[in-house]
């Protein structure tokens, strides 16, 4: 099947899509929210901020987050002088490259529904007793679910495929920040490279429909327990 | 005691002055045709509108005060709102709605689970999601959310609008529960003329933001100002009276009023019950000597007080019968011709058939009107009799 140098790099994958997942979400939620539900000055620059992400090429983000991040950047030196940490030619640099750049995507989609969420039901929920916050995690949150999990799917995916910015923030370390898009690249330069570069692509796919499955089936609980079907 | 004298400025077309006093106990209606703002005051009373000026009270309770700077947050406002839309919320089941306000009242629990359940028919809906249940259910479960949430103040902003006669008539009888078994005040917003005489003891009227006339029903819904909220063919004198007598054989009621008494078409009411009686002011006729052959059943005498020479060939009489005055709409050619002037005795001739009994109200609810988890039957309350269609919607 897979050699070990191409297990690595699906497990890899998977861990830094994860992880970027993960750590984006939150804050794509209190983004959606601030864009979707308040008005403060500047929201519009804010709104552009969010997406620039998405507009730029990714060559553009990565280096961009080289400035930033690397170890002589405006926060990557205090980063590395004052916690130890450095993020490029690591791991968690590559997931920080795939949560940025997946992270307009994710976004987009919860915020698509809490513009969905009838506010006149939060208004509801306080003239009934309840807080800003409780009415948040007791009538936003659990009607907004079906954006969180598009928005869930949206990240995999694009952290999975992510490669520009990988590529140029922290390179394509074999083990350490070569993806499978990356190995594929790799693969592709080499003489003999089209066997590895089929396998991972097949991979890709499998992995692919997978996550479409399985959003398929959770978007179907999720609607059931929301009372829409 | 409620009270209310609020402004509000928005765009150059709509400006609100409103200003009332109502008692806090039983319902008050906040009657008008849409537009005229009433929504916006219970907004206001909710804590979902600002108002630009003024104060708002709620017994001991100040929700709004510009001059000391007090606007009450939402959820410490402590109002149950019913809304014309339910807005149950849809992924929780009917008992988690009716839990959602019960889990976060603070103090005194005087409104309990299974009251609320039983007065109101959803027991068996419990289990069910919002989304299968009719409209009228829906609205039954948002009134128990309300109720649960231990409101200092019920706020209903036209509960039945969204639902068709039937409904309606299913949702109704409950209301008139609620009014007659909680010490709750409750602010009721309607156009609907039939809703605010079935259920309200206190009536606010409004017309293009304002509050031109409030106080007690039958007082202020008799008022002929209020020709263009209720038109002219409905604008009448609302009577406060009591069920006299039946007589099964002739499927007639009389109704005793302080200055007299009605035949009216049989009321489904126990003898000695409060009834609401409508007399249109285009129902009475007017006639100088005491009407002896004619098929007509009501006749009192009285004296005229005032003669209002309206639009059109319309002359509006008021003829006081001695606590109440009664109105007639005749012609002016009429009015002239029988030499009609202030202080002349007349008598009034109004058909049975004409008379619109309405529900009966309870203005002294009996002291044990807390509710106990042990409901009694629901009161009878009267059936519409009479010719009367559905009440004209007035806009």
């Amino acid at each position: 099947m897979l050699t070990p140098e191409e297990w690595t790099a699906v497990r890899l994958s998977l861990q830094v899509a994860f992880w970027a997942t993960i750590w984006s979400l939150p804050p794509a939620v209190l983004v959606a929210f601030m864009l979707s539900r308040l008005h403060f000055p500047g929201r519009g620059l804010f709104d552009g901020l969010v997406h620039l992400p998405l507009v730029l090429p990714r060559v553009v983000v990565g280096y961009l987050l080289l400035l930033l991040l690397g170890t002589r950047g405006m926060l990557g030196y205090y980063l590395d002088h004052w916690f130890g940490i450095r993020l490029i030619f690591s791991t968690a640099g590559a997931t920080v490259a795939a949560a940025v750049v997946s992270f307009p995507l994710t976004v987009n989609a919860i915020r698509l529904s809490l513009d969905a969420v009838d506010q006149g039901l939060e208004t509801a929920a306080r003239t009934l007793g309840a807080t800003r916050l409780d009415v948040f995690f007791s009538i936003t949150l659990p009607l907004m679910l079906p954006g969180i999990l598009s928005g869930t799917l949206i990240s995999l995916a694009s952290a999975l495929g992510e490669f520009g910015a990988t590529i140029t923030f922290v390179s394509n370390v074999e083990g350490i920040t070569r993806t499978i898009p990356l190995a594929i690249y790799s693969a592709t330069s080499m003489t003999d490279g089209d066997a590895i570069a089929l396998r991972l692509t097949l991979v890709s796919i499998v992995l692919a429909l997978g996550a479409l499955m399985l959003a398929e089936f959770a978007d179907k609980r999720i609607r059931i327990a929301l009372g829409r079907i | 005691m409620i009270e209310i004298d609020v402004t509000l400025a928005r765009g150059k077309d709509f400006r609100l002055e409103a200003a009332f006093t109502a008692p806090d106990r039983g319902v008050t209606s906040l009657f008008g045709r849409s537009g005229a703002g009433k929504s916006t005051i219970i907004h206001m009373v909710a804590g979902t509108v600002k108002p630009g000026s003024g104060h708002i009270r709620i017994g001991d309770a100040v929700f709004f005060d510009a001059a000391r700077g007090i606007d009450m947050p939402m959820e410490q406002r402590r109002v149950g709102y019913v809304f014309q839309d339910a807005r149950l919320f849809p992924h929780m089941r009917v008992e988690t709605n009716l839990r959602y306000g019960e889990r976060r009242a603070r103090g005194d629990r005087r409104i309990g689970f299974d009251a609320v359940v039983s007065m109101l028919g959803i027991g068996h809906l419990l289990a069910r999601r919002p989304h299968t249940l009719s409209g009228g259910e829906r609205q039954r479960v948002a009134i128990g959310r309300a109720l649960l949430s231990q409101p200092r103040l019920l706020l209903m902003d036209e509960p039945l609008a969204a639902l068709d006669d039937q409904r309606k008539a299913e949702i109704l009888p409950y209301l008139e529960r609620l009014r007659d078994e909680l010490h709750l005040p409750i602010l009721y917003v309607s156009h609907s003329l039939e809703e605010v005489l079935r259920l309200s003891d206190t009536v606010a009227a409004m017309i293009d933001g304002r509050v031109i006339a409030a106080g007690p029903v039958a007082e202020v819904m008799s008022r002929p100002e209020l020709l263009p909220v209720i038109g002219r063919f409905d604008l009448g004198t609302i009577l406060d009276c009591t069920v006299k007598a039946h007589d099964p054989g002739y499927a007639l009621s009389t109704l005793a009023f302080p200055d007299g008494e009605l035949r009216v078409p049989l009321v489904d009411l126990p003898v000695g019950a409060p009834a609401r009686a409508r007399v249109r002011s285009r129902d009475v006729a007017i006639s100088l000597s005491r009407p002896i052959d004619v098929s007509v059943t009501n006749r009192l005498s009285g004296i005229v007080s005032e003669i209002r020479r309206e639009e059109g060939p319309y002359a509006d009489v008021g003829i006081t019968l001695g606590h109440a005055t009664l109105r007639a709409l005749v012609t002016m050619e009429s009015a002239e011709r029988l030499a009609l002037e202030p202080g002349m005795p007349v008598w009034l001739m109004i058909k049975a058939v004409a008379v619109d009994s309405r529900s009966p109200l309870f203005l002294n609810a009996p002291a044990e009107a807390q509710m106990a988890p042990a409901i009694p039957p629901l009161a009878p309350t009267l059936r519409l009799v009479g010719a009367d269609s559905p009440s004209r919607a007035t806009d």
